[in-house]
Order: structure tokens, then C-alpha cells, then sequence
């Protein structure tokens, strides 16, 4: 088995603001970001090869041909792809497979999510028209926030805290996504807020309030992709990133029916990072990785990636929190784009959003300066799907190129 | 010897005061409480609780027959008795049927159930009576009706209560009524009613039973009978020569309501919790007539233990607040429409999976002996395939493993609780915390198995589901 460290490069990308867009369509959101990355890398739609074009559930696009029309590509491969929250991830992997197996030279990847069409706040229903008893049980309309706050309790009660001493424990999750997102032109929520405004919000889902979930909102993503050796053809060296790693894992299900299933780890998580760490060569991943892009769903969402990907120890969160080790300064960055949270989760756009952040830190573009980390190696951008014990999860590590 | 084998009852955890009903209206209405089903209760659900109190710790496969009595189905066309079986895993090859459209309805079946013992087409059959019937706000029922639900096993061995003798009184009198169309039970002058109905009808009963049987009213220990309110039901009780004080159980007017169908059974189900061998007890139902039963208790009655029956359920309550929380759990007002389109029931899925829907059978490995549901093919610890029994997990408990509170879920009665339970002996079930106060739910906390509707037709609020009614089993603090 090959690693697929290396073998490809992203040579230009694109990302729409993420938000509320009452007056942008789906083939809006797709050209806007195409456009953006056609420009970045110096090309035009013409020179693309094959595509793959990543969303979940979408009552106005199917198939490829979404892509395909909006950007008037004429008769080339477009592969749609769908792994929920994992998409963006799916969508990046499926292109630097085509990619690797030399079947296309020049492809793009691009995702998107049109969420705010629905008419209603929160997630769109995952399987319209069906009821199942088992699934009748769960809030699979508009209930992802129930199913995270199953493993906040859990998480609480396994390593003592308090529902109190938790939720501020969270709150400290979103104070830093929010500030990070404050800066950051393109997110959607760029208020500040305070651990005692998260304290007092609203709850959603006990014991999840308002502050700890992130937004639902619109937006696209892509990224221009070539195999490495072509990539000098784009643009100077130093300038574009290759793909270190690229895994997804999707999980047994069933976790909150097994037993042994215990709501503190994300076990697909933890298999796609170690899945990752090994096609990227990485054996101690808080040292090596410059910042990581965690699918913060919901506060609680990222404090669990956190330790399933080994960027902090499993339990002990709450010291990294309490020290600042996953803020901007701190030893681990973590979310310095605002995450999740500030930007909001239009699902198939949100990895390839994550990797933009590094693209561009990378580049040493980041919008707002004081954004801006130095040193960049690598970076890693992982989201996940389903719900706690049934989940998908993708990660994608990018980094500087190899130095021959 | 026909007789009562067993018994067993049902009363919902929720009370709505009557001091609240005369808040709500600005009026006095008398103490006491009324018994009122959860939003996701009703009279199936009911009757499949009474029906497995009164199974508890017996076979359920000796089951031969289960007759279902209610003036409140969930649905007009379509079998009631049908899914309660099911749902209290009841063999398949057994004869169910609905008795409806009368109060007397627990009566008859009463009677038919012994008449099939007593011919030999069963061994063993089951009289379920359940009635959750919505009274028209700021009416005289309102303040009178209750919900609950009382169930008997007929059979001709082990009989703890011997049917001496049964008279039946079929009468044209038009007092309660309700067309398909009618959402409440409709009625004329109380005067009226009381005069030729309620004083005539059961004594006359009661006293051609007793002629019948040569038999005096001072020969029967506790009489438990129908009545709307409790001073009719002292005067029906004089009209019959039986002393107040001694004769009468107690009729659940004040504490439970007016049960309808199920009350004259469930005051049979009191009655009988406190019989000592050799004690005669009458049991009289009413409507569109009256039907009188005569039962001589025996030594088996002491061999009935552990139901929750009408004390233990009684004892167990919660109160409604306020009558503005009994407006939400019995939807008596038009909601917000939702924004979100509900989803449809899948009819194949329902009857492909019956077994682990109703009878909420899940499966054990023979390989590694973990337990899991829902239906797999290969084992979700394991990985052996096709390698199971069959188990039963309704009749489990369990501790709640982790708990959410969702405030925006589409439910009635919010917030919809999403509990992990970690069953007792093995398995895990992930489900909906019913009959819960909030303030008092943590992880380690024992719950256990209750029959309720998932997603029903709501008028007012569509829920999912096709506008059936979708049956499942969700979990509860353990209840007494």
C-alpha cells in the first residue's frame, strides 16, 4: 500500500464568505469559489480535466451536473460525493486519487452547501420520506445537537466534572472560536463573546446552549489540484501546499446501541488521525502539526476530536483549555480560522474551507494579520459526520512541499 | 371453575387537580384528581400496561385469547386488540377482538372470555379494559373523567376469584354518546339520566343476579361498580341495600376520575388487591344496559403478588402544574404549523420488523452471548454472523447510561429526553425518556420499558408518521 504523501499539490483555491445568503443561489455559491481558485492557480475551466464536487442533501442539485452546469464544464468527468459532515474531506481524497493514479493531470475539487433555502434554522432532514422506529427514536430532525449533548453529559460524569464546571469548560471553547472568527473576514459570526454570555444562553439540547453550536449557513469551497511535479507549472514553490495525508474512516455504527461504546472518544476519529498520521510519517502529531481545523459542530465536538486525535490526552482537555494550548499563541492552535462555530457548517464545504485556512496561513495571506502564524509545516483539517457512535470521519493533512 | 386467574392494572404518573380545573374556569369543582395519559399515552398503550402487570411473572404464551374493551381507539377502523397483543408479546395464534361503542363494553367481554373457558375454545384469554376519553373543556366531564386501564386472565385452573354467576340487562337508553365525528362525548340532562339509568339499571341487575343465584345483598363482601361521581355512586349503592361503609370499594371517583370502559374493572382490580379467600365480590358495568358479575374468592388469591395494580399505581403520581400544561399533553389547542415536512412511515419496515418493533425483541450472540438491538445479521461485538436467539427486552430494566434534554426536538412535551440505557443483563437501548421531571434525571438512574406512541397524527401539530399512529417503546424512571 502507497502512501499518497506528497504525490499531489494544491495549486489554487477558493472560498466563498460562509453565511446567510438570501440572495445567492447554489450555482452562485459554485462559481464564486471556482472563480476564486481558477484565478488563484492561473487557470481557466477549460484546463480542467476531471471534477469532484461534494454536498449532502440538497432538494435543488443532484449528480454532478451541478457542477458541470454552473460552470459550463463541457462533457468532462464529474464524480458527486457524499459522506456527510465528511464531504469536503471525500471530495479532496476522490480528487488526488484521480490524481495519483496519472488518469488526470489538472482537477478541481470543490464543495458546497446551500442550507438556507429550507426555511426552517438548523439541519435539513438526512432521510426525507422515511421513518424508522429506531431512528423515530433520535432527532435526526434537527436533533444532531441532542446526539452531541448525550456525549457532553457522558463526557462530564466520566472524568468528574460538574454539569457547571463542564459547560464552562465548553464555554472557553467557543469564547476562542469566536474570537478567532472575529477576525477572520469571511466567517459568518464575527462578535466576541464572553464565557458568561455562553454560561447564560438559551439551552438547545441539555446540557448544550445556544453558544455551543455552531451556525447552519451557505457556502462553497475548492481547490485547484495537480500532481506535485507539475505543480512548479502554477505557481513558485513556497507558494502551493501537497497533500501529506488524506483518510476517511467510517465507523461499524451502532455505537450507542454497543455497550462497550463510551461517548468520550470518537472512535472513526481516532481511526482516520491514525490512518493519517501514518500515511503523512507523523508520530507525535502536537508537535508536528503548525495548527489543526477540528469539526466543532459543537464545543463539545471539539474537545473530544482533540483527544481522539491524540493533540491533547484523552481527559485532560480542560488543562489545555484552562492554559490557552489550543489558542492562536498556545502550543496547539487549534481552530484559528474561528472554526466551525464562527464560519457555521454548510456540510460540504466546510473541509475544504479548513484547508483553505492553511492554504493561505501558509502563504502567509491570512485576511486579518494578527491571524497570522509563522513557521507553517503542516496543518490538519478533520470533520466528521453521523452522530456519536455512528459517525464518518475524513481528515486531510496538507503541508509544505518536499524540499527536493 | 371459571374464574379470574389474575389481575392487573394501569393508572398514568400524571394528576391535574380539580382545584386547577376550577382555576382554569373561575369556578368551584370539588377536590380531588384526575389520572391523566401523557401525550404519548392512550388507550393501547394503556391496556398494554395493565395487560403485563397482570401477566407479571407469568407465561405469556399460555395466553389464548385477549379481548380489548375501550370507547377510545386510536383508530375507528383497524384492530386495537391487535397491536396490544403484539406488544405484549401474546402468541400470533390467538383470538384478538375490540369491544367498543359502549361504556358496558369490559362487561361483555367479561362474559364472552368466560363463556369461551367454560365452552373449551380456550384454555386462558385475556379481558383488557382502557379508556382515554377527551372531555370538552369547561364541562361537567371535564372535572369527572379520568384515564386508565384494568386487565383479567379467565381461566379454569389456578382460579383465585370464581365467577359464581353473571346477569345481563340490555336497555335503549340514549345518556352518552358520540358519532364518528364527535371529538367529545355529548350528553342530556344529568336529572334524567340519573332517575331512569344509573339508580334503575345496575340494581336491577345486581338484584336478578342475586335472585338468580338465591343469594341476599348482605351475602356480597365488596361491590365494585360503575358510577360517574361519587354521590351517584353512594346512592346507587343504597338503591342496592349494600352498606356504604363496609360493602363498597372504594369507586377511584376522587383520586383516578371516571375511567369510562375501565372504571368498573379497575375498582374490581381494587377490590380484589384486598379480597381474602372467601369473600364475594360483585362487579357491575354499565352502559346501554348493565351487566352484574358475582366472584367468590379462594385461596389462590394470595398467590398474586408483586402487581402494581390500582395502590401501587395510585400512590405513584406526578402533578400537572397547571391546566395549561393539560391543554399541551392533550393538544386541546391548535398549534404553530412546523416548519420542517414531516416524514413518512414505512409500512414495510413496520411489518418486516414487528417482532423487534412491538415486542421489542432484540438478540443475543451464541458466540460472544453479547446482547443487541435493533435486528442485526452480523454481530456488532464479534462479528459472527447469522448466530443469534432471540430475546425479549421489554420486560428489562436498565440505568441510564448518558441523557440529553432536547428544547427544539418535534414533540409535544418538551424537552425530549434521548436516553442511552445500559439494560439490565446485557444490551444497550438508546430511546426517549417518558414520565420524567426533568430536575431529577442523572446518569446511573434505574428506568425501565414502557409502550408508548412515538409519532402520532396529531390534528394540530403534525408529527411524523403518515398520520398513524407509531408505536414504540421508550424508557422511564422506574415507576413504583
Amino acid at each position: 500500500m502507497e502512501s499518497l504523501k506528497d504525490k499531489v499539490a494544491i495549486v489554487g483555491m477558493g472560498c466563498t464568505p460562509f453565511g446567510e445568503f438570501w440572495d445567492k443561489d447554489i450555482i452562485d455559491l459554485i462559481v464564486e469559489a471556482a472563480d476564486e481558485a481558477f484565478a488563484d492557480a492561473n487557470v481557466t475551466a477549460k484546463d480542467v480535466q476531471a471534477a469532484w464536487v461534494g454536498y449532502t442533501v440538497q432538494d435543488n442539485a443532484m449528480t454532478g451536473i451541478i457542477l458541470s452546469s454552473a460552470l459550463q464544464l463541457q462533457f468532462i468527468p464529474v464524480t458527486r460525493v457524499e459522506n456527510a459532515c465528511g464531504t469536503g474531506a471525500e471530495t479532496i481524497r476522490g480528487a488526488a486519487l484521480g490524481l495519483a493514479s496519472k488518469t488526470y493531470d489538472l482537477v478541481l475539487a470543490l464543495g458546497f452547501e446551500k442550507m438556507k433555502d429550507a426555511g426552517f434554522g438548523g439541519i435539513g432532514q438526512a432521510w426525507p420520506g422515511k421513518w424508522h422506529p429506531v431512528y423515530g427514536a433520535a432527532p435526526e430532525v434537527g436533533g444532531a445537537v441532542g446526539r452531541y449533548a448525550l456525549a457532553a453529559t457522558k463526557y462530564f460524569s466520566t472524568y468528574g466534572l460538574s454539569p457547571e464546571d463542564g459547560k464552562r469548560m465548553l464555554a472557553k471553547v467557543s469564547v476562542k472560536s469566536h474570537y478567532n472568527g472575529s477576525r477572520n473576514p469571511k466567517a459568518m459570526l464575527r462578535n466576541r463573546i464572553t464565557v458568561e454570555q455562553v454560561m447564560n444562553a438559551p439551552i438547545i439540547a441539555w446540557p448544550l446552549g445556544l453558544f455551543d453550536c455552531c451556525g447552519i449557513c451557505d457556502g462553497a469551497s475548492a481547490a485547484i489540484m495537480c500532481r506535485t511535479e507539475d505543480a512548479k507549472r502554477y505557481r513558485p514553490k513556497g507558494d502551493y501546499i501537497t497533500v501529506k495525508a488524506s483518510a476517511i474512516a467510517c465507523g461499524p455504527g451502532w455505537g450507542k446501541e454497543r455497550v462497550n461504546y463510551g461517548y468520550t472518544v470518537w472512535e472513526e476519529t481516532e481511526a482516520a488521525a491514525k490512518q493519517a498520521y501514518a500515511m503523512a510519517g507523523i508520530t507525535n502529531p502536537r508537535k508536528e502539526l503548525s495548527m489543526a481545523e477540528v469539526h466543532d459542530c459543537f464545543s463539545i465536538a471539539e474537545v473530544i476530536a482533540c483527544e481522539s486525535m491524540g493533540l491533547c490526552e484523552k481527559g485532560h482537555a480542560r488543562d489545555d483549555i484552562e492554559s490557552g494550548a489550543w489558542e492562536q499563541t498556545g502550543e496547539m492552535p487549534v481552530n484559528v480560522s474561528g472554526g466551525l462555530k464562527a464560519f457555521g457548517h454548510p456540510a460540504g464545504a466546510s473541509g475544504g474551507r479548513e484547508v483553505y485556512e492553511f492554504y493561505k496561513q501558509f502563504q502567509g495571506k491570512a485576511d486579518d494579520q494578527t491571524r497570522q502564524l509563522k513557521d507553517l509545516k503542516m496543518g490538519l483539517s478533520h470533520n466528521q459526520g453521523g452522530h456519536p457512535g455512528n459517525f464518518v470521519a475524513g481528515i486531510t493533512i496538507v503541508g509544505e512541499p518536499p524540499s527536493r | 371453575m371459571v374464574g379470574i386467574v389474575s389481575y392487573g392494572a394501569y393508572v398514568p404518573i400524571y394528576r391535574l387537580s380539580r382545584e386547577a380545573i376550577g382555576a382554569m374556569w373561575n369556578k368551584g369543582v370539588g377536590k380531588g384528581e384526575r389520572a391523566i395519559a401523557n401525550a404519548d399515552e392512550d388507550s393501547v398503550t394503556m391496556g398494554v400496561e395493565a395487560v403485563i402487570d397482570c401477566l407479571h411473572g407469568m407465561d405469556r404464551s399460555q395466553v389464548d385469547g385477549l379481548y380489548f374493551a375501550t370507547d377510545s381507539p386510536p383508530y375507528i377502523e383497524k384492530q386495537s386488540a391487535s397491536i396490544v397483543r403484539a406488544a405484549a408479546d401474546l402468541r400470533e395464534d390467538i383470538l384478538t377482538f375490540d369491544v367498543a361503542h359502549s361504556l358496558r363494553g369490559a362487561g361483555s367481554a367479561m362474559r364472552a372470555a368466560a363463556d369461551a373457558v367454560g365452552a373449551g375454545s380456550a384454555k386462558k384469554v385475556l379481558v383488557a379494559a382502557s379508556e382515554r376519553r377527551i372531555p370538552a373543556p369547561n364541562s361537567e366531564f371535564e372535572v369527572q373523567f379520568g384515564d386508565g386501564a384494568a386487565a383479567f386472565l379467565l381461566g379454569d385452573t389456578d382460579v383465585a376469584a370464581v365467577l359464581e354467576g353473571s346477569y345481563h340487562l340490555t336497555s335503549e337508553f340514549l345518556d352518552v354518546w358520540r358519532k364518528p365525528q364527535d371529538t367529545y362525548v355529548q350528553t342530556t340532562e344529568e336529572r334524567f339520566i340519573r332517575d331512569e339509568a344509573y339508580m334503575k339499571m345496575i340494581p336491577q341487575a345486581v338484584a336478578g343476579l342475586l335472585k338468580k343465584l338465591n343469594l341476599t345483598p348482605k351475602d356480597i363482601t365488596k361491590a365494585a361498580f360503575y358510577a360517574t361521581d361519587a354521590r351517584l355512586h353512594g346512592a346507587i349503592a343504597g338503591a342496592m341495600k349494600l352498606d356504604p361503609k363496609t360493602q363498597v370499594q372504594n369507586p377511584l371517583l376522587d383520586n383516578v376520575g371516571n375511567t369510562g370502559t375501565a372504571l368498573a374493572p379497575m375498582i374490581l382490580v381494587a377490590a380484589l388487591e384486598d379480597a381474602k379467600p372467601g369473600d364475594r365480590i360483585l362487579f357491575a358495568t354499565y352502559g346501554d344496559g348493565a351487566d352484574a358479575f358475582l366472584f367468590k374468592v379462594t385461596e389462590q388469591i394470595n398467590n398474586i403478588k408483586d402487581r402494581r395494580g390500582i395502590k401501587r399505581h395510585v400512590a405513584s403520581k406526578m402533578m400537572l402544574p397547571n391546566y395549561g400544561k393539560y391543554v399541551e399533553i392533550r393538544e386541546l389547542m391548535e398549534w404553530e404549523s412546523p416548519r420542517r415536512g414531516a416524514r413518512r412511515s414505512s409500512l414495510p419496515v413496520l411489518w418486516r420488523e414487528r417482532k423487534m418493533i412491538f415486542g421489542l425483541y432484540g438478540q443475543k450472540c451464541r458466540k460472544c452471548g453479547n446482547i443487541q438491538y435493533p435486528r442485526q445479521r452480523i454481530c456488532i461485538f464479534c462479528q459472527a454472523k447469522d448466530d443469534f436467539d432471540p430475546i425479549r427486552l421489554s420486560d428489562k430494566t436498565g440505568k441510564v447510561f448518558t441523557f440529553s434534554m432536547d428544547q427544539r426536538a418535534q414533540e409535544i412535551v418538551l424537552p425530549k429526553v434521548f436516553t442511552v440505557v445500559d439494560l439490565d443483563g446485557g444490551g444497550r437501548f438508546y430511546s426517549v425518556m417518558t414520565d420524567r421531571d426533568t430536575t431529577k434525571i442523572s446518569v446511573g438512574m434505574p428506568v425501565e420499558m414502557t409502550f408508548r406512541i412515538q409519532m402520532g397524527p396529531s390534528e394540530s401539530l403534525p408529527l411524523e408518521g403518515s398520520g398513524l399512529y407509531n408505536y414504540f417503546w421508550r424508557v422511564r424512571p422506574v415507576r413504583c
